[in-house]
């Protein structure tokens, strides 16, 4: 099983990238499980999000403690929130930044970062970077395919809004994986 | 036959429109609310061609739903924790005037203080109202079990309310795989709702709720406790129909046993936490130790029988609740349970009050414990370390 | 216009969990700015409830309680009783007058909790009620109440094939109330303070029942950003929507006259709430708005 924890803030979208990577799992044939951490929160608050991949059904339904990638959709959550919290030895980060891995000087050794702010600016015209972020899991990670983090994305928002965020999960997947 | 990556209220709500439900009156409360929404969304677009009754409060959503049901509609309800609470006058009715509503409760915390997330305290608190009450373990059984509650209820062998328990958050906002039959398909397994002789109709007047002179309550009274005894008999029978319909059961219906062969240690439990026990079961086992679980889905009627022969061969029993029995130190499924098995050691534990976290670890912890334990006793897991 | 000097004190603390722009929260401040410190406050369930409250904090700085969703009119009357017998029996808050206000919601007073407001209001207790309306049930995510106006769109009365949102006018609070006979009933908006302030305060000074409907636009359920509240509560005065008046003794006087009523649509069209809408269903909205205002005797 597969565990994955999304950072992020009230907003911007961190269930939906959530729930957009376990859809894109489903397609490539997992088991999928996703879930918000429940609080109270309003708008811009820190949020949290849970996703679980497996090939057999998932049962599992705690919280997730110990991820296996951590993804950090606002960077300016490394100040107020220990978001590598029980993160695995191996496990990996992947953050929207725009600095680099040196400059970031986190305690983990796999690290990925991406300006995902930049990429949605750029095809969404919003600084909505959710999209991009899964996007960016899918090329660092590999576990899931582009084709199906599309076809995830094209089925929440069908129209225009899923084309230009398909733009968005496209970018983040080819900058990050360096895959033309 | 579709599968859509959905969460348990809209499961709920894709079950009441594949059953072609007549009338829908609700109040929003979290975590139900989201159930009621898609509905209205649903009736909006004509996906579902139904009377939406926006109730003032859910004294009158049961109240209306009760007047529904006894004019020969197939009714619904959804609510939660306070709104659940406040619906408990009409509650008792509903099975009284043996009307086949079926009511979805997204299990919720009671006030005070308030707190909208996951326990049984609110279903648990409705226990002897006379509704059949089914607790369910994921997005899919919320979707199969609301279809067959419809066909419990309206068994003419049953006519009770059927109340379907799924926990709030843990399973109403978790997104997962669900499998949706086909619409044509659920129509001719329910059929067009038929309903009981004694509904509202100015052709065949009937009363209906008249005074229980003491020479005739007890009777009613008997004939309804009667009735719930003998839904055991439909509900599995309803289990096995629908494996052969539709390809999936829920164990025999009322209970479900998870790897008791060779296994001392029993836990019982129901809801959602069922899924985290087995998933630590089957760790266990990858390290060569067998626990097991009996999950109880149904709660009333209770499957005494049922559970006294699942665990026969226990040694360790510690069985799980969501709820307190203020007063007695016990949860209710802590009670019923020591009331049925005797000469056995079973051990209490109350977890997951107020959305508290079920963690592996506790589960581990409930087992190491009841294995050391010399006598029955009650525990509170997951506690804050002050 | 000569502003009157309200207290600086706050009993109604910053901090709160409230949406940004929200209106709710000016209503309590508002509200116990003029009532002071000698104040006991009920909350049923609802936004106002749940942001001002998160275990172990508190906005409050007066005795506050919430009990449930459907009973704060119960509730003030048990408050209200202990006081007097209190006073009568232990020699309590002698030459003391203590309000027991309520700060309840739209779904709170006109929906769950209206059996028990009638009650109250009925058995003549000397409290005052405060509904503040933001015309739907927020807390649980914008579903409908019978506050809710025609048309607009609400969870559980969403537009579609066959709707057109809300199909339900709203419902007259303030002159139910009146029906009951209670000596005061006053309409207001977060957006006229002083005028809000000077209701509240009147309505302390008088001894029974009293009841005032404020107008609290909500920038979630509304649909309009969080800088634009007052001037949203502003538009829902001045075109109308929302009239400003006192109804004492039976007797209804209009406490604020707009000079020239603005067409229904500038404050339509500023609220995501109302955007399905086309010209013929908002002339139908002006109508309604038109009728009653003439019946008020606004124009
Ligand atoms: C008996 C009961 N039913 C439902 C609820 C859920 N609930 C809590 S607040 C609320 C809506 C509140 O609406 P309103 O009174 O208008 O206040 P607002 O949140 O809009 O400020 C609802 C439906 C509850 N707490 N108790
Ligand atoms: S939802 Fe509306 S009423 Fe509730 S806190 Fe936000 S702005 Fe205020
Ligand atoms: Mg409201």
């Amino acid at each position: 099983m597969i565990e994955i924890r999304f950072h992020g803030r009230g907003g911007q979208g961190v269930v939906t990238a959530a729930q957009l990577l376990a859809e894109a799992a489903f397609f490539d044939g997992y088991y999928c499980q996703a879930f918000p951490f429940f609080g109270v929160e309003r708008r811009g608050a820190p949020v949290m999000a849970f996703t679980r991949l497996d090939k057999e059904k998932i049962l599992l339904r705690s919280q997730i403690y110990e991820p296996d990638y951590v993804v950090i959709i606002d960077a300016s959550l490394l100040n107020t929130v220990n978001v590598l919290e029980g993160l695995k030895e191996d496990g990996a980060v992947i953050i929207n930044t725009v600095k680099s891995k040196e400059e970031l000087n986190l305690d983990c050794k796999n690290i990925y970062c991406i300006d995902a702010t930049d990429i949605a600016l750029k095809t969404l015209g919003v600084p909505i970077e959710n999209t991009a972020m899964v996007g960016a899991f899918a090329g660092a990670t590999k576990l899931v395919s582009l084709e199906s983090v599309k076809k995830a994305i094209l089925h929440r928002f069908p129209g225009k809004l899923g084309e230009k965020n398909v733009k968005a999960a496209e970018l983040a997947y080819k900058t990050i994986s360096g895959e033309e | 036959m579709k599968t859509i990556i959905t969460r348990g209220t809209y499961a709920a709500a894709e079950a009441v429109r594949l059953a072609d439900v007549d009338v829908v009156a609700a109040y929003p409360i979290t975590p139900q609310t989201e159930c009621v929404e898609k509905i209205a969304e649903f009736i909006a677009n004509g996906e579902l061609n139904a009377e939406y009754i926006k109730a003032e409060s859910e004294h009158s959503a049961i109240s209306a739903i009760i007047g529904s049901s006894a004019t020969g509609a197939r009714s619904f309800t959804a609510t939660s924790s306070q709104g659940l609470a406040l619906m408990h006058e009409i509650l008792y009715i509903a099975s009284g005037l043996r009307l086949p509503i079926v009511l979805v409760n997204v299990n919720r915390a009671l006030s005070a203080p308030i707190n909208i997330w996951c326990d049984h305290q609110d279903s648990i608190s409705e226990r002897d109202t006379g509704f059949i009450q089914l607790y369910v373990e994921d997005n899919q059984e919320i979707l199969d079990t609301i279809i067959q509650a419809f066909k419990i209820a309206e068994d003419k062998d049953v006519l009770l309310p059927v109340m379907v328990n799924l926990d709030g958050f843990i399973l109403s906002h978790t997104y997962e795989p669900v499998v949706l039959p086909d619409e044509e398909d659920v129509k001719e397994y329910l059929g067009v709702y038929e309903p009981p002789h004694y509904s509202l109709n100015p052709d065949k007047p009937v009363t209906v709720g008249p005074v229980g002179v003491p020479k005739y309550y007890m009777e009613i009274r008997k004939q309804l406790n009667d009735a719930i005894n003998n839904s055991v008999k439909i509900i599995k029978k309803v289990n096995k129909e629908y494996k052969k319909l539709f390809g999936r059961e829920y164990g025999d219906g009322l209970i479900e046993c998870y790897n008791l062969d060779n296994a001392d240690t029993v836990l019982v439990a129901m809801g959602s936490v069922c899924g985290t026990v087995k998933h630590v079961i089957n760790n266990l086992k990858k390290e060569g130790k067998d626990v097991g679980l009996v999950k109880v889905r149904c709660y009333r009627p209770f499957p005494k029988k049922e559970i006294k022969k699942a665990l026969k061969d226990a040694e360790n029993i510690a069985v799980l609740d969501k709820n307190v029995c203020f007063g007695f130190d016990m949860g209710s499924l802590g009670l019923d349970i020591n009331a049925t098995i005797k000469d056995k050691k079973i051990c209490n534990y109350i977890v997951g009050l107020g959305g508290r976290d079920i963690k592996i670890e506790h589960i581990k912890e409930i087992i190491n414990h009841v294995e050391k334990s010399k006598e029955n006793t009650t525990k509170w897991i997951g506690l804050n370390k002050y | 216009m000569k502003q009157p000097k309200y207290p600086r004190e706050e009993y109604f603390g910053p901090g709160h969990r409230g949406c940004s722009g929200c209106g709710a929260a000016m209503v309590a401040r508002m509200v116990l700015k003029v009532a002071g410190k000698d104040s006991i406050v009920v909350t049923p369930t609802g936004c106002l409830e749940v942001f001002s409250t998160p275990y172990p904090e508190t906005a409050w700085r007066v005795p506050w309680i919430h009990v449930a969703f459907e009973n704060a009119g119960a509730v003030a009357s048990g408050i209200e009783a202990a006081i007097k017998a209190l006073r009568r029996k232990r020699g309590m808050y002698k030459d003391r007058k203590i309000n027991v206000i309520v700060i309840a919601g739209d779904g709170g007073t006109a929906d769950i909790g209206f059996q028990s407001l009638s009650g109250a209001m009925e058995r003549g207790h000397n409290i005052l009620y405060i509904m503040y309306d933001n015309e739907a049930y927020m807390n649980t995510g914008v579903q409908r109440s019978s506050s809710t106006p025609l048309f607009a769109s609400a969870t559980t009365s969403p537009p579609g094939k066959y709707s057109k949102g809300e199909d339900r006018p709203k419902k007259d609070m303030p002159f139910i109330m009146a029906a009951h006979g209670i000596p005061y009933v006053a309409t207001a908006c977060i957006s006229y303070p002083t005028d809000f302030m000077k209701k509240v305060k009147k309505a302390l000074s008088i001894e029974g029942p009293k009841f005032i409907h404020v107008l609290q636009p909500c920038t979630v359920g509304w649909g309009f950003p969080a800088n634009e509240t007052i001037e949203i509560g502003r538009l829902a005065v001045e075109t109308g929507v929302f009239p400003l008046f006192e109804i004492e003794n039976g007797k209804l006087k209009i406490t604020y006259k707009p000079p020239k009523r603005k067409p229904l649509k500038e404050y339509i069209k500023r609220q995501k709430r109302f955007r399905h809408l086309t010209d013929e269903d908002i002339e139908i909205l002006q109508k309604y708005v038109d009728e009653r205002c003439k019946m008020l005797g606004l124009d």
